[in-house]
């Protein structure tokens, strides 16, 4: 990488982090309240009702999903809101008639997500240690976990942003298929409650791997295995990755 | 001489079907201020548009410097600074961060930026207004910020998509003067423009775009000699009557202004003895600066009438 590109990659990420701490009111503060409330309505007044889920206490199994469940729409959020208000405002031409190369723009927008990702994910976790005890079975792999789902994420925005005309189909991913495949990715409860079928059914939906190997970080059990998690994760990231790249090379949506 | 951009056989067909570009060939020398000119929709914001790297190209070259934009694309990038007609910043950010971070783009360090960001900021009489949210900036201001922002990188090639486009005048006057400086510091400017008092104010070479084709390209003082006619403004003593008007072959301009056409053949002291005669005294006169727009009106309409 030549020291003009990382320069340019320097810049846009300071440029994200910027902006994602000058609107905090927006980036940072709704993610800590909605999952306080999580943690209050599910983890203690339900949750001291359910019981024990995966040999932990409810509140404890949910922490990690919820986490995950911050990362993951932080990240998507903040890629598809800041590219396409790059995009709509056209701003996104500074980049354009830059000399910075296409894998260095993606890079600094990744990087971005990246950090509200991981920072949400930080404050939701300190959130999580007013109401219990966080344990951690293996940091690397709550890290890697976190880093590699983040990227999926961000790069899912960036595409949606790519090819979104207007604020409405920026909305409509979010909300038809982000959410229910969240809510549906063994956030809340383990896949082992429910009957064959939808397990099948469930193993079809990217997410629970995301969330089951980012939880086997924390507790140590998880409902699926770990190598073909990793490598469903990875796949998504060079998939979704490849597709990026082809999408600024053909400069589809951003050029005409 | 060196030569800042050939464009050969460039064509630009939209997805639906509009002909943008027709097979424009153009050569624009290292050092010039040339002026692009053109009716709406003739292709010029297309022509920007691909030196720019916005928009794709369906056939043809463009070379910048001697760097083929197709397979040197970067380098070609990091000669061009480009002022594109709309606003095309972020509102919600400062003018200094704009500034600087677009010099970041470019693989300018930090450091460097912001003495840079400096730099031109005062320039261009924006310093005062660095850290105020963009939004809040007059229009004047606005067009400022793109010029300062497309100057951080010191491009060879400063691309100008009607920079004084609703400006007032002061402010139209020393964006000139500012376009001046920098061409005189070596650096080549393609102008486009609707104020074709601009073009020849600033340009001594000149190309006419029209439905995506080259229709003229010369310099503007060959050009305007091609003019037969010449207009000047008299301002008279006292009001004119009918039969003043009628003898010249003049119009009203105001209460004591008249308008006439004069070929280039007559003389004007003709002029001078038919007003004496009528009684009446020239307190001033003046050539209406619009002779590059009448050409520009004459050739659009009719492109075979010039050649």
């Amino acid at each position: 990488m030549s020291h003009n590109t990382w320069v340019g990659i320097k810049t846009l990420l300071r440029k994200e982090v910027t902006r994602i701490v000058r609107i905090w009111t927006q980036t940072l503060l709704p993610p800590a309240i909605t999952m306080t409330l999580y943690f209050v309505i599910f983890g203690n007044l339900i949750g001291s009702r359910i019981g024990k889920m995966g040999g932990f206490d409810y509140m404890a199994f949910i922490v990690p999903g919820l986490v995950m469940m911050s990362v993951i729409t932080s990240s998507y959020g903040n890629m598809v809101s800041s590219f396409f208000g790059a995009k709509f405002a056209k701003h996104v031409e500074e980049l354009l008639v830059s000399p910075m190369p296409n894998w260095a723009i993606l890079t600094g927008y990744v990087a971005g997500s990246l950090f509200r990702g991981l920072f949400v994910g930080l404050i939701v976790t300190a959130v999580a240690l007013f109401f219990t005890d966080i344990q951690i079975h293996n940091v690397w792999i709550v890290l890697s976990t976190v880093i590699l789902t983040s990227i999926v994420f961000s790069l899912g925005g960036f595409i949606n942003a790519a090819f979104a005309k207007k604020f409405d189909d920026i909305a409509i991913i979010p909300t038809f298929i982000l959410t229910p495949l969240t809510y549906l990715g063994g956030v809340f409860y383990s896949i082992s409650l429910l009957p064959e079928f939808w397990q099948g059914v469930s193993k079809i939906n990217p997410v629970l791997y995301m969330v089951n190997t980012f939880r086997y970080g924390f507790l140590g059990v998880s409902d699926i295995d770990l190598t073909v998690a990793y490598g469903i994760i990875l796949g998504f990231v060079i998939v979704l990755g490849g597709f990026s790249m082809y999408i600024l090379h053909k400069g589809l949506g951003l050029r005409t | 001489m060196q030569k800042a951009i050939e464009i050969n056989k460039l064509m630009k067909t939209y997805k639906d079907g509009t002909q943008a570009l027709k097979g424009v060939d153009l050569t624009v020398e290292a050092g010039e201020i040339f002026a692009l000119l053109g009716p709406n929709g003739a292709g010029k914001s297309t022509m920007i548009g691909i030196i720019s790297s916005l928009v794709n190209a369906s056939s043809g070259s463009v070379k910048v410097f001697g760097k083929d934009l197709e397979t040197e694309r970067q380098a070609v990038k990091s000669m061009i600074g480009l002022v594109p007609q709309e606003f095309n910043f972020n509102m919600f950010e400062k003018p200094f961060d704009i500034v600087a971070n677009q010099a970041g783009y470019y693989g300018v360090p930090r450091q460097e930026a912001i003495i840079r960001t400096e730099k031109y900021l005062k320039q261009l009489q924006l310093w005062d207004k660095r850290n105020t949210v963009s939004r809040g900036l007059s229009g004047g201001m606005k067009r400022r910020l793109m010029i300062a922002r497309a100057m951080v990188n010191e491009p060879r090639l400063l691309i100008l998509d009607e920079p004084t486009a609703g400006v007032d005048i002061e402010i139209r006057r020393s964006m000139w003067q500012f376009v001046e400086e920098i061409a005189k510091q070596g650096t080549t400017i393609i102008l486009t423009t609707h104020y074709l008092e601009e073009a020849e104010q600033l340009c001594k070479k000149i190309a006419i775009i029209d439905h995506g084709e080259i229709v003229k390209n010369t310099t503007i003082k060959e050009l305007l000699t091609t003019l037969d006619i010449e207009t000047f403004i008299f301002d008279l003593d006292r009001q004119p009557d009918q039969v003043l008007l009628q003898t010249l072959n003049a119009e009203m301009r105001d209460e004591c202004s008249i308008q006439l056409d004069v070929p280039k053949s007559q003389n004007l002291n003709q002029v001078f003895k038919q007003l004496d005669e009528a009684g009446y005294a020239v307190i001033s006169m003046r050539n209406k600066a619009n002779r590059l727009e009448e050409l520009f009106v004459k050739m659009i309409n009719n492109k075979g009438a010039v050649s």
